[in-house]
């Protein structure tokens, strides 16, 4: 059963439309094949456009000759980076944890001289249909130089490894801001991070037991299902249209101006919906492309990345390598935590190690900490944000080592959590102070759950558990509600709706105006249509542009108060507005309901219509948990999990079926990350299983029911008292199916994927350790 | 290029008559060539489920049929299952049950849980996980799918008898 239980300091405040669970407003469309996602986009005229793209990791490109792709019948343009501005310039450009500045970018969408990624573009072609175009890379003739390939971490940040930019210096920070200074020391290393509080030797020497360990996690992919696609249409007029599915449109329209070294203003992005993105879907790989083609062939031009360009070419979440150390006293109290983290960027800088070091031991109470964190160069695709970037890697190695040293410890888990949890006014690793927050809360719900009460018996059966923190970061979102005739409103904004959100920021506009869910009409426009909007990224959405939605909407009852004022000839101060009915305070007789007011508005001095920006610096802090039981098969070392429960303080469910949702589908993905995922590559260092066949996620059958527990402490930010649900729940799932199979099998995995291989030599190597012991 | 072929098929109930390139997909055909962009592409080579169809009552994935193998063929796609004044029970459930959320497996998804339950109208949880396996969903952690398939499977027995 899905259970929504355990709700703690539950607000008295009761809502009508908050924490219901209404139909989706685009649901009937989804079901029923009528959407329009990026790629069901069409236009008379269409062209479709390809991308030749590196076989080669790394080599130095001497030539390109596109003359045979350019005679091939039906072959209408074909471009490189020549036919792109040279020294492309603009601001750094929005993308949430995920900033990139525009020579990278330009760069990272089609290469100059060099090419640093197997899949990294050279060029590509517009034709009258996919199949000419396919035909047409194949003539295409590039000469390239090989050059030596950097595909690990460690070897990467060593002195003496070649350097893959020979401009890159190190930028040393202490700053969770990211503010420091340049060391001038050419490297791999772009960034160096480090936070510190106390004193480790002094916190060391107090533990009576420490438990260290190194751990590496291999690069991963989002997964979203529906590929990268963009149109692009450069009109005569000079004015550039982009139709595509993306989390972040202003994003998309500020880069693709910015690579085409034209003015923002003269390109217009049309969001289509969007089949997943998780992060993944932020930069315009496509866009600038697409339309440099239909500036050349004078025509609208589309293009689809294939499944293993996807893989190849779009940004993954970092491989790392982690050492973490922590040392706690006999009645189990932490006095020192030491984690070094070092993040694969892929080909450019800009792996999420700041989002890595800030969660780390956010749940824990540590007077002497040290976080380091070293942001690395090498020869893969450059990494993107994928939900709670740089999170589930460091979790996995903090709560491996928790679990380790509680058990040392001999004592429960959980309650070692629950001694050394954080709680209001403590510091986070970053040295920020903790706002209110559910973590003990979540804690205590978990240990009181029918799961964890329940034994779990039977041989090679373990329980693992684990608890996730994240901090979301916040961003400002735009909302234009227009009032209609019959009592219902049109609500407008620019957040790309990704898993339900217009419903749930429609739903907050309900709540403030008396109306019901499907009063609202929530659509999401172009970038000409509504004023600027963060990315649909950070678990921001239903927090931020709620909070948007409801200015608005406040700003909408306080028109419609003017307006009955006007009619009733009071002042606005003398008209009360409660459930949805306006009454005069001087005659209560006089009284309007909304729907009764809003068929007087255009009779009374016009329609009412309203807009606003809101949003935050900070959506706060969440946590999650999960407890999983797992089997592990010691003949093969393979794990099936029994049983699952996912925890999550959300502060206020607003729909607390998607809520669920975001809840499973984390945890989902973070099975994936833990039991199977990873780029396997090949002796040259490329991508080997770019398929869903061979790039493995958990399907229908791997995965058991997700149970959900939703805790609710209200968030201060937020007048409904919500927390940014989206990303924490993939966090906790690596550790905790760790934890799971060293107490089914006694061994400690320290490596991701943990698949069946290497759980079965780790298994192997323990009971050869324990045999020589003995 | 090769010449097109000329193919016909009932589609949806309807006798429909085109053009295709020998070389392309019946996805492909769908999409592209008679406009019908319900079914979805996730990967065109199989392994998604994204572009589940259902050909003469067998559920398959049009991305790995040519265009020209629908000839005489019965095709049913997700245009063809709503009624017009309601919803499919199988798509009502997937609503009611939250069972997407970005909705690019949605299609698919129903489309081969109808094939379900036109062949086995009560299965187990675990029988529509097998049958599921191949359509990938990303974004649901497939709790909220396996659960509406069940509701709908009550709901649709209940209304037989
Ligand atoms: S598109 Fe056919 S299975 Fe993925
Ligand atoms: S709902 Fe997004 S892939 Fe299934």
């Amino acid at each position: 059963m899905t259970t929504t239980s355990g709700r703690t300091n539950t607000p008295a405040t009761q809502y009508k439309v908050v924490g219901t669970r209404p139909i989706r407003h685009d649901g009937a469309d989804k079901v029923t094949g009528r959407a329009r996602y990026g790629l069901d986009f069409n236009v008379v005229g269409l062209l479709h456009g390809k991308i030749l793209r590196s076989p080669h990791v790394h080599a130095r490109i001497k030539s390109i000759d596109t003359s045979a792709a350019e005679k091939l019948p039906g072959v209408k343009a074909v471009v490189t980076a020549r036919d792109f501005p040279a020294n492309p310039k603009g601001q750094p450009i929005d993308f949430a944890e995920a900033g990139a500045d525009v020579r990278v970018l330009a760069e990272n969408i089609m290469a100059g001289r060099v090419v640093l990624y197997q899949g990294h573009a050279v060029a590509a072609v517009a034709a009258t249909n996919e199949h000419i175009a396919e035909e047409a890379l194949g003539l295409i003739k590039v000469e390239y130089e090989v050059l030596p390939a950097l595909l690990d971490v460690r070897e990467s940040m060593k002195p003496d490894a070649p350097l893959i930019h020979e401009k890159l210096t190190t930028f040393f920070t202490k700053d969770r801001q990211g503010r420091g200074e340049n060391t001038g020391v050419k490297s791999n290393i772009a960034t160096h991070l480090q936070f510190k509080r106390g004193d480790l030797a002094t916190g060391f020497k107090e533990a009576h037991v420490v438990v260290e360990r190194e751990f590496t996690t291999s690069m991963v992919h989002q997964g979203y299902i529906e590929p990268y696609v963009s149109t692009g249409q450069w009109g005569k007029d000079g004015r550039i249209t982009v139709w595509t599915s993306t989390q972040n449109p202003f994003g998309i329209r500020a880069s693709t101006a910015a690579i085409l070294g034209v003015p923002e203003s003269t390109v217009k992005v049309v969001s289509m919906e969007i089949g997943g993105g998780f992060g993944g879907k932020q930069p315009a790989y496509l866009d600038p492309v697409a339309a440099m083609l239909s500036k050349k062939s004078g025509r609208p031009v589309k293009i689809v990345m294939t499944r293993k360009e996807v893989f190849d070419s779009t940004g993954p979440a970092s491989g790392s390598y982690l050492r973490c150390k922590i040392g706690a006293t006999k009645d189990g109290r932490i006095t020192a935590a030491e984690l070094y983290l070092a993040y694969e960027a892929g080909a450019f800088p800009g792996s999420p190690i700041a989002g890595g070091a800030m969660s780390s031991f956010g749940p824990y109470k540590v007077e002497n900490m040290m976080v380091e964190g070293y942001d690395v160069v090498v020869n893969k695709p450059k990494v993107q944000a994928y939900r709670a970037p740089g999170q589930p890697q460091t979790n996995f190695a903090v709560e491996s080592v928790v679990d380790e040293l509680a058990q040392k410890l001999g004592i429960d888990p959980l309650e070692f959590r629950i001694k050394n949890a954080t709680d209001e006014g403590d510091l986070m690793p970053s040295g920020m102070v903790f706002p209110p927050m559910g973590l003990k809360q979540l804690e205590e719900a978990m240990k009181n759950h029918d799961h964890y009460k329940t034994p779990l018996t039977g041989p090679n059966r373990g329980r693992g558990i684990a608890v996730g923190y994240r901090f979301n970061g916040g961003g400002v979102s735009s909302a234009t509600i227009n009032v209609n005739d019959d009592g219902t409103v049109a609500l407008v904004t620019g957040s790309v709706d990704i898993g339900g959100t217009r419903t749930s920021v429609a739903m907050q506009a309900a709540e403030v105006l008396g109306l019901r869910a499907e009063d609202v009409t929530p659509t999401v426009v172009d970038t000409d249509s509504i004023g600027w909007t963060g990315t649909t990224a950070g678990s921001r959405v239903t927090f931020d542009t709620g909070l948007a939605a409801i200015t608005t909407a406040e700003e909408v009852k306080r028109l419609m108060i003017a307006r009955a004022a006007k009619i009733w000839e009071v002042p606005p101060a003398e008209v009360a507005f409660k459930d949805g009915v306006f009454t005069s305070l001087k005659n209560p007789n006089d009284k309007l309901t909304f729907k009764q007011l809003a068929a007087r508005l255009r009779a009374t001095g016009g329609p009412v219509t309203a807009s606003a920006i809101n949003g935050s610096t900070g959506v706060g802090p969440i946590f999650a948990g999960n407890i999983i039981d797992v089997e592990v098969d010691p003949e093969t070392g393979k794990v099936q999990i029994l049983r699952c429960t996912a925890f999550m303080d959300a502060g206020k469910a607003v729909h607390p079926s998607y809520v669920e949702g975001q809840l499973q589908g984390g945890t989902a993905q973070g099975i994936g990350w833990a039991l199977n995922e990873e780029y396997f590559l090949t002796k040259e260092g490329g991508m080997a299983n770019s398929t869903f066949l061979d790039y493995r996620m958990p399907t229908a059958l791997d995965l058991p029911l997700i149970d959900t527990v939703l805790i609710e402490v209200p968030n201060p930010r937020h007048p409904f008292g919500l927390r940014g649900v989206g990303e924490v729940p993939i966090v906790p799932p690596p550790a905790a199916l760790a934890n799971a199979i060293a107490r089914a099998t006694g061994a400690r995995l320290t490596k991701l994927p943990m698949k069946p291989g290497t759980i079965w030599e780790a298994v192997e190597a323990h009971k050869a350790a324990t045999k020589t012991k003995k | 290029m090769a010449d097109k072929v000329r193919v016909q098929s009932t589609i949806n109930e309807e006798t429909v008559d085109f053009l295709c390139e020998p070389r392309q997909s019946l996805l492909e055909t769908l999409r592209d060539v008679l406009g019908m962009t319900g079914t979805k592409e996730g990967c065109n080579d199989g392994n998604c489920g994204a572009c589940t169809v259902i050909i003469d009552g067998r559920m398959v994935t049009s991305c790995l049929v040519l265009g020209v193998e629908a000839s005489g063929k019965k095709i049913e796609t997700i245009e063809g299952v709503s009624q017009p004044d309601h919803l499919h029970p199988i798509q009502q459930a997937f609503l009611e049950g939250a069972a997407l959320q970005c909705g690019i497996c949605t299609p698919g998804f129903i489309m081969a849980s109808k094939a379900l339950l036109q062949v086995e109208p009560k299965p187990s949880e675990e029988r529509i996980r097998l049958w599921l396996a191949g359509n990938l969903c990303r974004c649901t952690g497939y709790d909220k799918i396996v659960r509406s398939v069940q509701s709908a499977a009550t709901k649709m027995s209940g209304e037989r008898r």
